[in-house]
């Protein structure tokens, strides 16, 4: 379902955008507005993640997005219900990005339940490999739920295989080594490892960790299906406010 | 598939995708070294020649006079090379390091001791070395911090979330995934991911190999009960693992900080208070809140102060085959105060756990009884908690003395 949405945005443009958000960083209202800014702008697809105390694959900006939200009250349930609003409110698909105990804690099968019910297109979960992801697996399809998952610039062609075995939505092909937020050399080195990703899977491309301008956008045409916009848009919305955010979006494909 | 590690329903290996197939070397690595009968020699060698193995067993004469139960034994990992166990788990890390043929090892640490013992193996086998430690750490452990630089290290202050132990290991984890190629994580306890708990537990059995052995001699029986104290785990598994298959109760203690009802703690298997959840790559008991997000913990010991535990613990808990009690920090600063003025003997603050309990459960058995304490460590690093502890008006005086001295300068 959501890798047929996002092919048929893929036939309009040669490039979509898949942008990311910590929610209730530094607020639940500011966090709306920058969906709806983010909506306007034209992105395709979002990514909201639920804070974690422990976030070990974030880098800095994003860790600390985390701590912030945590410290002004976060809770599940409150993203939860942000994610149906914006959900209901906006017509592109929304992913919850999260890592494992938020649904352990809450209940795997709860968890994608809500999720159903709240209108939201599928989960990013990035310490949960496919190994240890049974139960995971099982609700998502229960309730016709993407399951996204990840590859890397070392797994191999063999674990790709059965990695996109399981994958449902897009595969998120992170760019490099490291956390997020760290710069990445976008260059031609990055050719044969995504054509390995297409080798292992025809659903929609996704292509993330240090995409930050339109040079990086413009590297990725052709090359993936979508651009992931993480660290940076928590960075202009720090450094320039909520209303930057629009421009910041617009400009990376005008 | 490899091997996944479950211990019941713990363990486990919750990864990022980036450090699979650093995994799978590791894991490879591990059984080759496991199955290898050279291997486990070079590294008893390398204990005996380099560090204190096999380390003593104690007869603790006149605390057993003390208590008039249950004659009292202590296995001494204080006399280890850095002053702890921590140095097993690390000189056999060390061995796979470099049959791995990387060149840069890191690590987090809690009290600095497995910090120390990381520095120290880095500086023998000429790796490169980065040391991850909380904030507060950083600030009640000075002397190890001290020692650390020293030895080469570079230590990097964990200012993120609670700046603690479990903090310091997610900056290492961050780390790795950049660097893995050449860097080897040399994790410090019998927690983490596959193939850690068991990696760590099996370097760490040279402590009850050798203590069975050697209680059986001295004392011609096996003890009645073993007591360890328990951070994440891995002196408690290492002295366990010698006396699992035999009729022996093994007694892990945690830290019970300001007291169980406080709330202001880290004992996950002796409290209520914790759940199950996954977190810093595995499955076990954590003290969390109903979302899953890790709380606060609090020790006066900064090894013990952890969120989580060994999965092999919490299933060993669940099967009923270690019991488990909490020591308050008053109770152990007490024992720590009484075992030096009887025995001349200074264990380690997290040590001191073990022997609260032990103290507690001895005089309830009788002289036929034997008991023996794993002394994971040596208190010398804990001089300025200690002292603090004891309201010591000569330290105090001696402090302020040093830093006008500094100031004078
Ligand atoms: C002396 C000593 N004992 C015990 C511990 C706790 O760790 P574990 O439970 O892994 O033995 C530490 C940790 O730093 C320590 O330094």
């Amino acid at each position: 379902m959501l890798a047929e949405t996002l092919r048929a945005r893929r036939q309009e443009r040669e490039i979509l955008l898949m942008t990311h958000i910590v929610m209730g960083y530094p607020s639940f209202d500011a966090s709306l507005r920058v969906v709806e800014a983010m909506v306007e702008a034209g992105v395709e697809i979002m990514e909201l993640q639920i804070p974690f105390s422990e976030p070990i694959a974030d880098g800095p900006v994003i860790l600390h997005a985390n701590q912030g939200s945590l410290q002004a009250g976060s809770t599940v349930e409150r993203c939860l219900t942000f994610g149906e609003e914006v959900a209901r409110r906006f017509d592109i698909p929304f992913l919850l990005m999260s890592y494992y105990n938020i649904l352990f804690k809450y209940g795997v099968e709860a968890f994608a339940q809500r999720m159903a019910e709240a209108g939201l297109a599928g989960a990013i979960v990035p310490d949960l490999p496919p190994e240890e992801a049974g139960d995971y697996l099982a609700a998502m399809a229960a309730h016709d739920l993407a399951t996204v998952f990840i590859f890397s610039p070392n797994t191999s062609d063999e674990r790709m295989a059965r990695i996109a075995a399981v994958a449902q939505g897009l595969v998120y092909c992170v760019a490099r080594k490291g956390v997020t937020g760290a710069d990445t050399a976008f260059s031609d080195e990055l050719d044969a490892y995504l054509a390995r990703c297409r080798t292992a899977t025809d659903l929609p491309l996704a292509l993330g960790f240090g995409v930050k301008d339109r040079a990086d956008v413009d590297f990725l045409r052709g090359r993936v299906d979508l651009a992931v916009i993480g660290t940076q848009t928590i960075r202009v919305m720090e450094e320039q406010g909520v209303d930057a955010i629009k421009p910041f979006i617009e400009g990376l494909r005008s | 598939m490899p091997e996944r590690g479950y211990y019941g329903q713990f363990g486990g290996s919750f990864i990022p995708e980036i450090l699979v197939a650093t995994f799978d070397e590791l894991i490879q690595a591990f059984e080759e070294a496991k199955a290898d009968p050279g291997f486990w020699k070079a590294y008893e060698t390398l204990m005996g020649s380099y560090s204190c193995r096999p380390t003593p067993l104690s007869y603790a004469e006149n605390l057993t006079e003390h208590f008039g139960g249950a004659r009292i034994y202590i296995k001494r990992e204080d006399l280890n090379h850095t002053g702890a166990h921590k140095a097993n788990n690390v000189m056999g890390q060390g061995l796979l390091v470099k049959r791995m043929g990387k060149s840069r090892v890191i690590a987090e640490t809690g009290a600095g001791q497995h910090g120390v013992a990381t520095a120290t193996m880095a500086a023998k086998f000429g790796f490169d070395c980065t040391i991850y430690m909380g904030e507060v750490d950083v600030q009640r452990q000075r002397p190890n911090v001290f020692w650390m630089e020293r030895l080469g290290a570079t230590v990097v202050p964990v200012t993120e979330g609670t700046r603690i132990l479990k903090d310091a290991i997610n900056e290492a984890f961050r780390d790795w995934v950049t660097n893995m190629d050449d860097t080897h994580y040399a994790l410090g306890t019998a927690c983490g991911p596959h193939p850690f708990p068991e990696m760590v537990t099996w370097f760490q059995s040279i402590i009850g190999q050798e203590a069975r052995g050697q209680v059986l001699k001295e004392t011609g029986r096996l003890p009645t009960r073993v007591y360890a104290c328990v951070g994440g785990g891995s002196n408690a598994m290492g002295v366990f693992s010698g006396f699992l298959d035999d009729d022996v109760e093994l007694v892990g203690v945690e830290a019970g900080g300001r007291g169980l009802d406080t709330g202001a703690h880290a004992a996950r298997l002796a409290s209520r208070d914790a759940s199950l959840g996954v977190a810093q790559g595995y499955k076990t008991y954590f003290l969390q809140d109903d979302d899953g997000q890790m709380r606060e913990t609090h020790s006066v010991a900064a090894g013990l102060d952890y969120v989580g535990v060994s999965p092999i613990l919490s299933h060993l808990k669940e099967s009923g085959r270690v019991r488990f009690a909490a020591a308050t920090d008053q109770e152990v600063v007490d024992a720590l105060s009484l075992t030096i003025r009887k025995e001349g003997l200074i264990p380690a603050l997290e040590s001191a756990h073990g022997f609260v309990q032990a103290f507690k459960e001895a005089p309830e058995l009788s002289r036929d009884d034997v008991i023996l304490i794993n002394q994971s460590g040596r208190g010398d690093k804990d001089i300025f908690t200690v002292a603090d502890a004891f309201d010591d008006p000569n330290w105090r005086q001696f402090i302020r003395d040093k830093a006008e001295e500094y100031d004078a300068r």
